[in-house]
């Protein structure tokens, strides 16, 4: 029995399948079923993970939620000694940087898309992509310290302080500025995320833009449209739905990122101030220095509780972020 | 292009035109200079890391183990053989599941509900803060555990290579044409035949990337090794023990005031950073060829 089914896989590996004995086709029934219940049950892993997160986190951080409740989202007080936990610093913290890094973003990574789609030439388009791209690759952790020991002695120096001469007595814009420019704090946190998402960002239009119909391009540039003209009023509604996917992808990457905010926001737990100058604290920050030394119980399930918004801001990004690509995709399909 | 200058040459004079091309000059020169600013961060990044780095390297980085505080001396031989047993065996147990859910979405589920929902998740997952990877392990094993552990960290180091080479699987055996399938079953080739010999076989380059780029993704992961694997400041094989880990060494280190201790830091960044660009610089070239 072993013999034949042997010499049947060996003849079917040689490819002459004219023979194939009834106990190798036995076999190949079974490792059909086989196979395909080993990849249906790899894809189920995928949504394990997902409810193990939700449930493990929900569980975990239940003490909190029961003690506080909702009002955890707007108490600024976070006091371990005291027992007393409210959220809102690290989620403003969150949020803000966030928010710099998606200013800034947004705007270099369209230059960088329509430099790498119209303007680059052929032979640069490649290099240049995978430069960007390599960007992304750099690690996290690898920001966190460039972002600390070199970006933040020479932001304090050459960039806080002008701008603190400059704005920091205009009523209303100066207590954006406020603080000892210490070169760590929100406004760094968000500059260092800024660097870290525009890979992605970018990656992203890039693709959506080289989507756009060469037809449609070709149609403005014949009517005499200049360069900006076609992207801005061709390219760009096209691609709308691909571009926002894009940015959305690109908040969810700055909201969930953990060392590089680390190094920089200061770590800080109380919002004194509305200074983007000010240290202060993101989720992912106050996770990745308390969460080790934290006794279990309320400090521990409340930290748990941070990390489950966290999951579900980003979730909720990430989503909409794919179904705004899956509609670009959609569009198209119906084009063609 | 060629069609904008055509048209220009005609009719120069006209306000209008003079202000669209302006606009259109200045719009194109931002765009310049975005890539210009892209390029100056990445290579600001590197000049600095390899400055710093080559500073702090030594043959004793690669000998000896974490100094402890306030002894001048050591090493990371100890974080760089954690680092390189976690990612190994994180690669090895998430490679072939997320082979196969890949091999799933693309050869069997299609265009069912369980597939577009896998295929949803997934692409979530992927972008998902590895931060919150390390909660979820460890609420599932450390606390059960009562003990951090390699293996945890190894668990949760390979739940963030599954979405990475799920979709790259996926995509990579989208490309393989149908007709090549086909030839295959004519022959009376099994279905699972057909996809480990014809289909994975043929789309081989583009898992191999999958992989490669998962694995550089894990090397700078440190945020759900903080409270899986956590640290262990000796040498250690042993995965059921703490164990240390080179971007974890990085984290503890450069916050620290000693002088050493920094210099180490910095000489882990530039082992980290150059083995992460050649991996994908290496997984970039792989797929090239292929095309």
């Amino acid at each position: 029995m072993a013999a034949t089914v042997e010499s049947a896989t060996t003849r079917e590996e040689h490819g002459a399948m004219t023979g194939s004995a009834p106990p190798g086709r036995r076999m190949s029934h079974f490792g059909d079923f086989l196979f395909a219940t080993l990849a249906r049950s790899s894809a189920a892993v995928t949504l394990i993970v997902l409810i193990g997160i939700l449930a493990s986190l929900t569980v975990e951080a239940w003490p909190a939620i029961a003690h506080s409740g909702l009002s955890f989202l707007w108490t600024a007080q976070w006091d371990p000694v005291q027992e007393h936990f409210g959220g809102l610093v690290m989620i403003y913290g969150t949020l803000v940087t966030s928010l710099i890094a998606l200013v800034i973003a947004v705007p270099v990574s369209f230059g960088i898309a329509l430099f790498l789609t119209e303007l680059s030439p052929r032979w640069l388009k490649r290099p240049l992509g995978t430069a960007i791209e390599l960007l992304a690759a750099v690690p996290s952790i690898v920001y966190g310290m460039f972002g600390l020991l070199v970006f933040g002695p020479l932001f304090a120096r050459f960039f806080q302080l002008p701008l603190q001469r400059l704005f920091g007595d205009v009523p209303g814009l100066g207590t954006l500025f406020q603080g000892p420019p210490v070169g760590i704090g929100l406004l760094a946190a968000g500059i260092i995320l800024a660097i870290m998402v525009i890979p992605f960002i970018a990656a992203v239009m890039r693709d959506v833009f080289e989507v756009t119909p060469s037809m449609l391009k070709e149609s403005a540039y014949g009517l005499g449209a200049t360069t900006w003209e076609v992207v801005w009023t061709v390219v760009l509604p096209y691609t709308k739905a691909g571009v926002v996917g894009g940015v959305m992808l690109g908040l969810g990457r700055a909201l969930g990122e953990t060392m590089a905010v680390t190094f920089v926001i200061g770590n800080f737990n109380q919002l004194s101030s509305l200074s983007l100058f000010a240290p202060g604290n993101s989720i992912t920050s106050a996770l990745a220095n308390e969460f080790g030394e934290a006794a279990p119980g309320l400090h521990q399930a409340s930290l748990m509780y941070l990390g489950l918004i966290l999951f579900l801001i980003t979730f909720i990004v990430l989503a909409l972020s794919k179904l705004m690509l899956l509609q670009l995709r959609r569009g198209e399909g119906r084009r063609t | 292009m060629s069609a904008v200058t055509i048209g220009s040459a005609a009719d120069h004079r006209l306000p209008l035109h003079r202000r669209r091309k302006l606009v259109n000059a200045v719009a194109l020169t931002l765009s310049l200079a975005a890539m210009a600013f892209g390029l100056f961060w990445l290579l600001w990044i590197l000049w600095e890391t390899l400055r710093l780095g080559v500073r702090g390297l030594s043959l004793q980085v690669f000998t000896e183990s974490t100094p402890p505080p306030n002894t001048p001396g050591g090493g990371l031989a100890n974080a760089i053989v954690g680092s390189l047993t976690m990612v190994s065996l994180a690669t090895a147990l998430a490679t072939p599941i997320g082979v196969l859910a890949g091999v799933y979405l693309a050869e069997y589920g299609q265009r069912s509900w369980l597939a577009a929902v896998t295929r949803f998740i997934n692409d979530i997952l992927l972008s998902a803060p590895s931060i919150v990877i390390g909660l979820f392990v460890y609420a599932a094993v450390v606390a059960r555990a009562k003990s951090f552990s390699g293996w945890a960290g190894v668990l949760a180091l390979a739940l963030i290579v599954i979405p990475v080479v799920v979709r790259t699987t996926e995509n990579m055996l989208q490309l393989i044409p149908g007709s090549l399938r086909e030839a295959a079953y004519a022959l009376g080739t099994p279905k699972w035949r057909v996809i480990i010999s014809i289909t994975l076989r043929a789309a081989r380059a583009g898992v191999v990337t999958g992989v490669l780029l998962a694995l550089a993704r894990i090397s700078g992961e440190t945020a759900p090794l903080l409270f899986t694997a956590l640290s262990n400041q000796f040498f250690s094989m042993d995965l059921a023990a703490p164990m240390a880990s080179l971007p974890q060494t990085i984290f503890a280190f450069a916050m620290s005031p000693f002088q050493n201790w920094q210099e180490l830091a910095w000489a882990g960044v530039f082992l980290i950073t150059i083995g992460v660009l050649l991996l994908n610089i290496l997984a970039r070239v792989l797929f090239r060829k292929r095309d």
